[in-house]
């Protein structure tokens, strides 16, 4: 098992995330500074969480000009399972690998709190497992948005990977936790090997941290 | 430097300085100093880095301990957490810019104690705060608190390390000088600290991080004035924080640091490049000469003056092995990050600063540091408040459970989750007991073994007896860590005070060390650093006494980690620790009765040790299903946080009314499964501890039997909409 966990300056989750790979896998994910230009072969990337360049200009704007990026862009269109988790999310959608927008938390204020999720979408390899998951959000712009036309779009493609639910998985306004366009938490791209989440997995993969429920989310591709 | 009488008296006054430390300056050079010289006295001599009132005081607290590694003196304490691992901390105060500026002066707090653990050589892992502002009704209150959490989250959330906790209080005596104390814990290697003190004639000084530009010049001197109408022309002095770069400095001084480069590294804090420097000579007995033309410069034309006064943000100071420049360079360019040499260490003892060719100052380093003035001001000791007996008709049936759903929902008592929801607190997946509990618990990354935090003080207990409020600060961090099954190390304080010049302010500043003095003895949990922050006052009114305790304990087994959530459906309550029925200076008296009256808690210093060493030992035997400590408010509030925290209600069955909001102290709630409950009245029999069974929990109400009822949902509701309404 082959995995990379790209590090942008800023980047503060990456830590996290590698931690969580190798207690699932086994194996110790390699790091991979923005700088590179060639990614090795590989079973998954991981665009983790954090502020890369301080979320200076926009969220994900500046990484998204990274080299590393043409790298993983690639990847993606070949087919490789790549997950951005957060501010990986936001570079996935500057980078247009990922449709729509994410825009300023309706509450207008930074979120730091446990939210519950449901799987959408069940012909990804991130959503198999069909239940509901409890696992942290961090973040202050993460409230999905999409014109009307992508919004169809993406529905009938059947690529919105996550929604915001409560615990018995009803998907309601009150338990939208930043104003999301129809709840929306985690989008997949066309070919479904992309997915980008603002919740954080990573730190819902020991039942000590709260939840063990983000593991599944990695577990279709690192099992 | 020729000035006529009146410029001279007006340039020193402008400098924060008394014409009487002027003229041991004068006496000290044998000369009068230059503008530049004047600056650097003026940032050394001030309040803040001197500690010229306090420091007589200070060294009464006591220090060591079996696990102190370093105590005060360096950029953090240090305690030792086994394995060959050390916990670094710190608190630090930020008052005066953040009532200028709120986001900005809250930001850059935590900045600059981020820098003082990491400058040791520890990865920070967990953000406390203690946090004051004035009455609610106050005009600028509301400002002022979102600002302020706005800013603490932007800077910690940003750097991606989790502010776990902290305490936040509101009173009038705030209403023109909020404070605003920050506390970073780090984690490191014991054989792997690293300090200030510079070495090796000839070895290059290196600064690194961001440029220097015009900002927070004469900063730590505003932070040593008193404020008046006009503190709002004082914005220019506050700072202007970038957690990014901090974040490229963390991981690029951590990563310099594990090679054998660095011989001694301080950060650029209160009085930027001139504090760092002269601290690391002063520390290694030596001199230092620096070329102030190769300091990155984020403006044009900056002078020796302005370069030594900046206090921009994200900066440090080094020494390191000749040889290693280029090393190290690569480093700081993989981040990003300013590196240059600018200058190297001397033998001569003093601080040499050239720009353009020309000598710009030469100050003897001891004249700067032990001529340094300190004082030993004046004092008065008030009485402290009189006992206060209530009118035991006010505890009536009818009214207990309104008055407790008042208590929970008022500003001082009510939940904090408005703030915390705006920290991120996962971030570094390892918080395991995240904020709203007695502590917050933090693992040590990749072992079985957490450390546990609180932050603390009382400051109407303060006021009311400096001596017992001082005592209490330090205790009820002690309590909460023990409640949370940790083992209490160490602590931080963080001194707010109004004006040391007035006897009666420095009075309470005595007692409280006083109280801190015998507290810390008794329970054997050493002050390893601090900070002191005087002259809060706005308009000649000073704040009231709040001694800021900053404890950290050490968990030794993540599984024996306690929180107040009620478990369990059917167990039993107890209180631990004598009820009498104490109802002065109470927040009942406070919230209920609208009264500031009576006489602060007194606390049996070894009745608190020999109840606190109870809980641990049921918490090692695992005893208890769930712990808090009986704080202010009382009982009922404790047991309703206990309730909230948990979702389940319990049944309460009292039959004195005046324990019910009493603030007796040395006291702990522990809800205990059926099975143990002989078993731990036999213990508290045998250890002489007083112990009260008062109750069980229930389904989703919380009941008062023979008094009434309230659902816990409702109760929760009311607890955590005080925030959001209030800032809507």
């Amino acid at each position: 098992m082959k995995t990379h966990v790209i590090v942008f300056p800023g980047s503060n989750c990456d830590r996290d995330v590698a931690v969580a790979i190798e207690n699932i896998s086994g194996s110790k994910p390699d790091m991979v500074w923005h700088k590179n230009t060639s990614i090795q072969e590989s079973d998954l990337i991981v665009v983790p969480g954090g502020f890369s360049y301080g979320d200076y200009l926009r969220c994900g704007a500046i990484a998204s000009t990274s080299p590393v990026i043409n790298e993983v862009i690639k990847k993606a269109k070949a087919g490789v399972p790549v997950i951005g988790i957060c501010n990986g999310f936001q570079i996935l959608i500057e980078t247009s690998l990922l449709d729509g927008a994410l825009i300023r938390n309706k509450t207008l204020s930074f979120i730091c709190k446990d939210v519950y999720i449901k799987p959408e979408n069940s012909s990804s390899i991130f959503t198999e497992y069909n239940n509901v998951a409890k696992m942290p959000i961090a973040h202050n712009e993460g409230n999905y948005f999409a014109s009307d036309d992508t919004l169809e779009k993406i529905k009938d493609n059947d690529q919105i990977a996550f929604k915001y639910c409560n615990a018995d998985g009803l998907v309601n306004e009150e338990s939208n936790p930043n104003g999301s366009l129809d709840n929306i938490a985690g989008i997949l791209n066309d070919r479904k090997n992309v997915l980008g989440l603002m919740p954080h997995p990573e730190r819902a993969a020991e039942i000590t941290l709260g939840s063990d429920q983000g593991k599944n989310i990695f577990e279709g591709v690192l099992r | 430097m020729d000035w006529s009488y009146e410029t001279e008296q007006s340039l020193v006054e402008s400098h924060g300085l008394k014409i009487d430390e002027f003229d041991s300056i004068v006496k000290g050079l044998g000369r009068e100093p230059n503008l530049t010289e004047l600056g650097i006295f003026s940032a050394m001599w001030n309040e803040h880095c001197s500690y010229k009132s306090s420091k007589y005081w200070l060294k009464k607290l006591p220090t060591s301990g079996d696990r102190v590694v370093q105590g005060p003196g360096e950029n953090a304490g240090v305690i030792d957490i086994d394995d060959g691992d050390v916990a670094v901390f710190k608190m630090e105060s930020h008052n005066h810019p953040s009532y200028i500026e709120p986001y900005q002066g809250a930001a850059t707090g935590v900045g600059g104690i981020l820098r003082d653990v990491f400058t040791m050589g520890a990865r920070p892992v967990a953000n406390l705060n203690a946090l004051r502002f004035g009455d609610s009704t106050h005009p600028k209150t509301k400002h002022l608190l979102t600002g302020v959490v706005e800013g603490i989250g932007g800077y910690g959330n940003c750097i991606g390390i989790p502010t776990v906790g902290g305490e936040v209080n509101f009173h009038s005596s705030y209403n023109g000088n909020i404070l605003v104390n920050a506390m970073t814990v780090g984690i490191a290697k014991k054989d792997k600290i690293f300090y200030s003190a510079a070495a090796g004639i000839g070895n290059p000084v290196v600064y690194v991080g961001s440029k220097t530009g015009r900002d927070g010049i004469h900063g730590a001197t505003m932070a040593s004035a008193e404020f008046d109408d006009d503190s709002e022309d004082k914005k220019p002095t506050v700072q202007v924080g970038d957690p990014f770069t901090e974040k490229l400095l963390l991981e690029a001084c951590l990563e310099l640091m594990k090679e054998k480069a660095i011989i001694a590294i301080q950060d650029m804090g209160a009085a930027g490049l001139t504090s760092s420097s002269i601290e690391m000579a002063s520390k290694g007995n030596v001199g230092l000469e620096i070329d102030l033309t190769k300091v990155p410069m984020r403006a044009s034309n900056m002078t020796a003056y302005e370069l030594m006064l900046s206090e921009s943000q994200e900066r440090m100071l080094m020494v390191l092995e000749p040889g290693k420049e280029d090393m190290a360079r690569n480093i700081f360019k993989k981040w990003d990050l300013e590196f240059e040499v600018i200058g190297r260490v001397t033998d001569t003892k003093n601080l040499v600063l050239n720009m353009h060719g020309k000598e710009e100052a030469c100050i003897p380093i001891n004249i700067l540091v032990e001529d340094a003035p300190e004082y030993q001001r004046e004092y008065t000791v008030r009485d402290p408040a009189a006992e206060y007996h209530l009118d035991k008709a006010i505890l009536n049936n009818k009214t207990i459970i309104d008055d407790l759903v008042k208590m929970i929902g008022h500003p001082n008592l009510c939940s904090r989750r408005w703030i915390w929801e705006q920290y991120d607190h996962m971030v570094m997946a390892d918080t395991l007991v995240r904020p709203g509990s007695d502590a917050a618990v933090v693992r040590v990354h990749g072992t079985n073994k957490a450390i546990a935090i609180s932050t603390d003080c009382s400051p109407t207990y303060c006021k009311h007896n400096s001596f017992e409020g001082g005592k209490h600060a330090v205790v009820e961090t002690w309590r909460n860590l023990i409640a949370s099954g940790a083992e209490p190390i160490a602590i931080t304080d963080c001194m707010n005070f109004g004006n040391p010049e007035k006897p009666e302010i420095m009075g309470e500043f005595v007692e409280c060390i006083r109280g801190m003095t015998e507290a810390c003895s008794v329970l054997s949990y050493p002050v390893v650093s601090g900070n002191v922050s005087l002259y809060n006052e706005t308009n000649g009114e000073g704040i009231y006494p709040t001694p800021a305790i900053g404890g950290v304990g050490l968990i030794k087994d993540i599984n024996k980690i306690k929180t107040l959530a009620f478990k369990e459906l059917n167990s039993k309550i107890y209180t631990i620790g004598k009820n009498e029925g104490h109802i002065g200076n109470t927040q009942f008296l406070s919230i209920i009765l609208n009264k500031e009256i009576g006489s602060t808690p007194t606390i049996d210093l070894s009745e608190e040790l020999k109840n606190g060493r109870f809980i641990l030992e049921l918490v090692n035997q695992d005893l208890i299903l769930s712990s808090h400590d009986i704080g202010e408010g009382g009982l009922l509030v404790a047991v309703a946080e206990m309730a909230m925290s948990g979702e389940i209600g319990a049944s309460i069955n009292i039959n004195d009314h005046t324990h019910f909001f009493s603030e007796d102290q040395s006291r702990y709630l522990i809800e205990v499964s059926p099975n143990n409950e002989d078993k731990i009245n036999q213990m508290a029999l045998d250890s002489n501890i007083a112990i009260e069974l008062i109750g069980e929990t229930t389904k989703d109400d919380l009941i008062i039997r023979d008094i009434g009822q309230i659902s816990v949902q409702n109760l929760k509701l009311k607890s955590e909409s005080w925030f959001p309404n209030f800032t809507k």
